[in-house]
């Protein structure tokens, strides 16, 4: 039953992309519902696989193994563990939130539109299931393709700049990915396995691998995963791509796009190299650390919205990193809800910027003030996304910061305090960028004339925003709930990098 | 019963209104929603009280787990609920004094447009401060902690489109910014606390780490200073002490029940329950404990310097909160950890007693803050004007009254356990309190009618307004009996009420810190002699000064003009973190991180790359000349180098 949720859950959106193609262009609305059902139905899906899944079990449950390419021992399969089925979660859910936020305003071509939203939904689900690094990459390619189709043609001003510095950024890594797969691939044969790309093969050749040769591998992952991250210093693809992307692919990329670096950096970097990992968790951490100050000093000085948001981002994601790197459960098992947190609270702040934007066509925070008096209902949702994200106790945010930081200061991996300590001054930068933003935006006396009128949120809009805030507050007062999913497997991820650099 | 009781009716209280506030549409029901679920607090806190009066002394502390929060590898973290003495105490006084608050305000707020959203956040304060000081472990009570916090903020940017002024500040929303921002610098302190206390016991249970303290540190330890002196920082951010005091006085944006109940009588006050709740760690590091006391009566005096000069008579009252919190401090700092928390108590009567008075002054005045436009409203306002005189009496503390036992409990602590030095600067800005207080009651209600009697008429408040200042001032009045110290105590035959109930609480505390042994009762007598003629003579020198209204006041500030400008600036604390932090910082990430290390180094490198590739590829297009023989050739280039690498092995 859970595997056939799990290929339900993939397939479904390819079967709709193709169904759509069928649609002939001009029937908009017919092809803006039929998507929305097929994704909203592969969300109900996905639900099952919480409910099949064995909380108490670390290994890849509801694997599908079946050959593809013998010769390179290269396969269909899938699978998840706790870490993949949070993160599949959040991908269905922002999926349908993501195509109710481009309802309106995506007014052309509205078939091309939504068949590449309904690839990029299977290509993102891939990419967390794929236990075959070959099979992980064609997912990992897939994406790039609808994504910067969807910031090129559908974006703002400078979209072809944006989409272009998308395009080379995230190729550069994933071609050097590419070569780590196939050189793990001749590591397995050098071991007497035989070429493979059999990630559950390889999680037991990559820890032999001599530590020397091990350091390049990690590498070429790292280096495909932290521009995806992004980590300081790959960071600046992401302002332009936020900026320029409509609303719905600000949502996604924030969202679930910036996860497949940070989960790519647990499933192949500290499962396949934990030696290499131990070793270079300080270095890392330290450009974690530089990023979560870095983007928020960053983000305190834009006076365009959304731009903020997406410096926000950089610093989030740092607190993720240094929480992967700090190879403590309580750091991974943080980094992990903290992606969901994220998600959720960053997809919502982009939803914000985006029903403001859709009402006055401008992202200058000097143009607004004072909206709270014509948009109330707005300024509860909105107010509780800024705090969810400046990390209040109670909301979501909180949760998955203070376990990264708490992590990151008791790893025997760092063994230095400087780095959760100097991490946590990201908290008070924090709440100096999202409240200046709040109260630029919402506080204050409405005094410009096109300020006036603005319609509260309409249900549409609820209907984007308020799942996300019931899940902020759900996640910030019982987050046992969703990271038991994912204890098992972290300790199992976390205990492999223990055996090799403590057993000796 | 169950202690989950006595947050889940304000809890309830802030959904139902926060969520069908709209469809209450009365104020009438939603004022009665809003106190009802206060009072419902307040008698669960009551009966929870009696049940601990009940158990024998020694098991009065039961810990109630609602249910596991956090838990994740060995870290685990439940909500739970601790009930003892200290604890009861706090929830008695914010659900008491947060009760009348509450009834005050639906007088005070009538006819607002938020009148809904008011009474949502007063709720949702009052669940979060109840979670601050019920909590059984560090991070439930950072939760409330930082939860206050988020109150304070919203309420302080309640009126989000008024205008405000104060240093750098034009709106509320400004000054509600700066109270969370200046507070979370504090609450780094707290977190960087936790994780090192986790470090060390694997736990942020309160009980067990007070258990263990004594065993796991030794007396001064570097870790267990550096512990409490991060706890310090966020107790000087959440209670308003020197460094971060400078966001209190502009908190008096929000209306004034807001003042009352967060910024005087519950919210900071927080940082003293921190320390009690944690006073063996405090204990344990004497290094800290004397920060803790010089910054308190570094507060103390220098916030009534600042008091002493302004006209705003919120801000005045701002100034003495942050004052009277310096007492409270410099109480902890010589290890009078129950003299402290018996200042908070009666400090909740009378400081939430004169900001309520205050506000119905506001209220009679037409929103008029400025005591300079007052004058002779004693007639107008009779039972304001009555309430004021008790509270006054109690705050500068005038023998019988609350405050008096409470003070002269710090200076007596202050000077045995501190030295005379200490106890000196007490004494004057004991004084400083007398004089600034009886300074704004000569402006509020006696002299001239300094306002204009065409646009403003004075008038007596409502009595849902008046009704908790007399039950406050009733309080204000005797609250101070039940911690009558041993030297009267022992002539009239009663003990030391509040002291004897907290004694469990502090007493492996005060086993580890220094005992005061000997024969004081001369020189306690003396002491308290010397604080009655300095609150007396303040008083009465606020009266020959003041009397006839300001302007011999004005004389005597042209006279000194300099010290003048520095107290009316606040001693431009505020420009100074202006200059040095706030500005650098700013101008550094926009003009160098954004501007130079983003645009230029990093962006430069990207698109200096692709135009490399750019350029690169545009000389290799030229191979691509679309004559077959040139392909051709270029073919046979190529097999010839792949066979001279294949057989290269051959030949070598």
């Amino acid at each position: 039953m859970g595997v056939t949720a799990l290929l339900c859950t993939l397939f479904a959106p390819l079967v709709g992309a193709v169904a759509i193609a069928f649609i002939s262009r001009e029937q908009e609305r017919a092809i803006k519902v039929s998507s929305l059902v097929n994704l909203t139905l592969t969300f109900g899906v996905s639900l099952l696989l919480p409910v099949y899944f064995n909380s108490s079990y670390a290994g890849m449950q509801f694997v599908v193994d079946m050959p593809w390419i013998p010769s390179l021992d290269a396969g269909f399969r899938i699978g998840i563990d706790g870490t993949s089925l949070l993160l599949v979660l959040l991908t269905t859910l922002i999926g349908p939130i993501s195509l109710l936020a481009s309802w309106t305003p995506i007014t052309k071509s509205v078939k091309e539109f939504h068949v590449l939203m309904l690839l990029l939904q299977f290509g993102m689900t891939g990419v967390f299931i794929a236990t075959d690094t070959f099979l992980f990459y064609i997912f990992w390619e897939l994406i790039l393709i609808p994504m910067v189709f969807i910031i090129g043609i559908w974006g703002g001003h400078d979209r072809i700049y944006a989409s272009v510095k998308f395009f080379l950024y995230t190729l550069v890594g994933s071609l050097l990915m590419l070569v780590a797969i196939l050189w793990l691939g001749f590591a397995a044969q050098a071991q007497g396995l035989g070429f493979t790309a059999d990630l559950m093969k390889l999680r037991l050749v990559g820890p032999s691998i001599p530590v020397d040769v091990q350091f390049w591998m990690f590498l070429a992952f790292a280096l495909a995963f932290c521009i995806k991250v992004p980590l300081f210093p790959f960071h600046t693809w992401l302002p332009d791509a936020h900026v320029q992307a409509p609303t719905a692919g600000s949502v996604i990329l924030a969202a679930v796009l910036l996860k497949m670096g940070t989960y790519g950096l647990i499933r192949f970097n500290l499962e396949l190299f934990p030696q290499t990992s131990a070793q270079l968790a300080g270095a890392i951490s330290i450009l974690a650390v530089i990023g979560i100050i870095y983007g928020a000093l960053v983000a305190m000085v834009q006076t365009d919205v959304k731009k903020l948001v997406a410096y926000s981002s950089v610093s989030h994601l740092g607190f993720v990193v240094l929480g992967i790197f700090s190879l403590t459960v309580e750091g991974v098992q943080g980094a992990v809800i903290q992606m969901v947190n994220h998600g959720i609270s960053t997809g919502a702040l982009f939803l914000c910027v985006g029903v403001l934007y859709e009402r006055r066509h401008t992202r200058d925070v000097d143009q607004y003030g004072g909206i709270t008096s014509v948009m109330p209902r707005f300024s509860v949702l909105f107010g509780l996304s800024m705090l969810a994200s400046v990390g209040l106790p109670g909301l979501n945010g909180f949760v998955g910061e203070f376990l990264t930081l708490l992590g990151a200061f008791r790893s025997p991996f760092l063994n230095d305090w400087t780095y959760a300590i100097i991490g946590s001054t990201g908290v008070i930068f924090a709440a100096v960028y999202l409240l200046w933003m709040f109260q630029r935006v919402m506080f204050g006396r409405n005094d410009n004339s096109e300020n006036k009128h603005l319609r509260d949120v309409s249900r549409m809009e609820q209907w984007q925003l308020v799942p996300l805030v019931v899940l902020m507050i759900w996640i910030g007062v019982a987050p046992k709930m969703f990271m038991d999913f994912s204890e098992q497997s972290v300790r199992h991820v976390v205990g492999q990098v223990e055996h090799y650099m403590f057993s000796k | 019963m169950n202690p989950a009781l006595l947050t889940l009716f304000p809890l309830l209280g802030f959904v139902v209104i926060g969520l069908f506030g709209k469809w209450l549409k009365h104020e009438k029901v939603i004022g009665v929603v809003g106190s009802g679920a206060i009072f419902l607090s307040f008698l669960v806190a009551v009966v929870l009280f009696c049940d601990l009066l009940q158990m024998p002394e020694e098991s009065r502390s039961y810990v109630s787990t609602v249910y596991t929060w956090i838990a994740t590898g060995s870290f685990s973290v439940n909500v739970a609920y601790r009930v003892d003495q200290l604890s009861v105490l706090f929830a008695l006084i914010i659900t008491g004094v947060g009760f009348l608050i509450h009834v005050y305000s639906i007088g005070y707020m009538h006819g607002d447009k938020g009148f809904a959203r008011f009474f949502a956040y007063l709720n949702l304060f009052v669940f979060m401060m109840l979670n601050l000081v019920m909590a059984s472990n560090f991070l439930l009570t950072f939760l409330g902690w930082e939860g206050v916090g988020l109150c304070s903020y919203l309420l302080i940017g309640f009126w989000y489109d008024r205008k405000f002024e104060g240093s750098f500040i034009t709106w509320t929303g400004d000054a509600a910014k700066k109270a969370f921002i200046v507070n979370r610098i504090g609450d780094f302190g707290v977190l960087i606390a936790m994780f090192m206390l986790f470090n060390i016991f694997g736990t942020l249970d309160y009980g067990e780490i007070s258990q263990h303290a004594q065993g796991v540190f030794s007396m001064g330890d570097t870790a267990v200073t550096i512990i409490t002196l991060a706890l310090f920082l966020g107790c000087t951010g959440k209670s308003a002490q020197i460094p971060l005091a400078v966001w209190l006085p502009d908190a008096m944006a929000g209306p004034t029940p807001v003042s009352a109940l967060i910024h005087a009588a519950t919210m900071v006050t927080s940082g003293i329950f921190l320390i009690a709740r944690t006073n063996v760690l405090f204990a344990l590091a004497p290094a800290t404990m004397a920060i803790v006391a010089g910054v308190g009566i570094a507060t103390a005096l220098i916030a009534g310097t600042i008091g002493l000069v302004q006209n705003d008579i919120k801000k005045v009252l701002a100034y003495s909160t942050v004052s009277q919190l310096g007492f409270m401090f410099t109480a902890l700092g010589v290890g009078a950890f129950t003299a402290g928390v018996f200042h908070v108590m009666t400090h909740a009567f009378f400081k939430a007693l004169l900001f309520l008075a205050s506000g119905s002054v506001i209220h009679g005045m037409h929103e008029e803050q400025d005591v300079q436009k007052m004058g002779g409203l004693k007639k107008y306002m009779p039972v304001t004007f009555a309430t004021w005189i008790i509270g006054t009496f109690a705050i500068a503390g005038i023998p019988v009254f609350s405050g008096f036992f409470s003070k002269d409990e710090i200076l007596w602590n202050a000077y045995i356990g501190g030295g005379p030095i200490l106890w000196g600067i007490g004494a004057i800005a004991a004084f400083f309190t007398a004089f600034y207080m009886w300074r704004l009651t000569s402006l509020t209600f006696f002299g001239k009618e300094r306002f204009d009697h065409h646009s403003v008429h004075p008038h007596e408040s409502p009595v849902t307004m008046t009704a908790p200042l007399v039950i406050l001032a009733v309080l204000s009045a005797i609250g101070g009996f039940v911690g009558i110290p041993h030297v009267i105590g022992h002539l009239i035959n009663v003990p030391n009420y509040i002291e004897h109930w907290l004694e469990p609480v502090f007493s492996s505390a005060q086993a580890i810190l220094p005992a005061h042994v000997g024969e004081y009762s001369a020189l306690e007598w003396t002491l308290m002699g010397i604080s009655t003629v300095v609150a007396v003579s303040g008083i009465l020198l606020a009266r020959t000064f003041y009397a006839a209204g300001p302007e011999r006041a004005h004389q005597l500030a042209a006279r000194f003009s300099l010290l003048y400008k520095i107290l009316w600036n606040k001693w431009y604390l505020d420009e100074l973190y202006q200059m040095l932090l706030v500005n650098p910082i700013y101008i550094a990430s926009r003009d160098f991180l954004w501007k130079v290390v983003d645009v230029v180094v990093i962006d430069g490198i990207v698109n200096g790359s692709a135009r490399t590739i750019a350029a690169s590829a545009s000389i290799l297009r030229r191979l691509q000349t679309g004559i077959a023989q040139n392909y051709a050739l270029l073919m046979m280039a190529g097999i010839v180098v792949l066979i001279v690498i294949v057989l290269y092995p051959f030949f070598s």
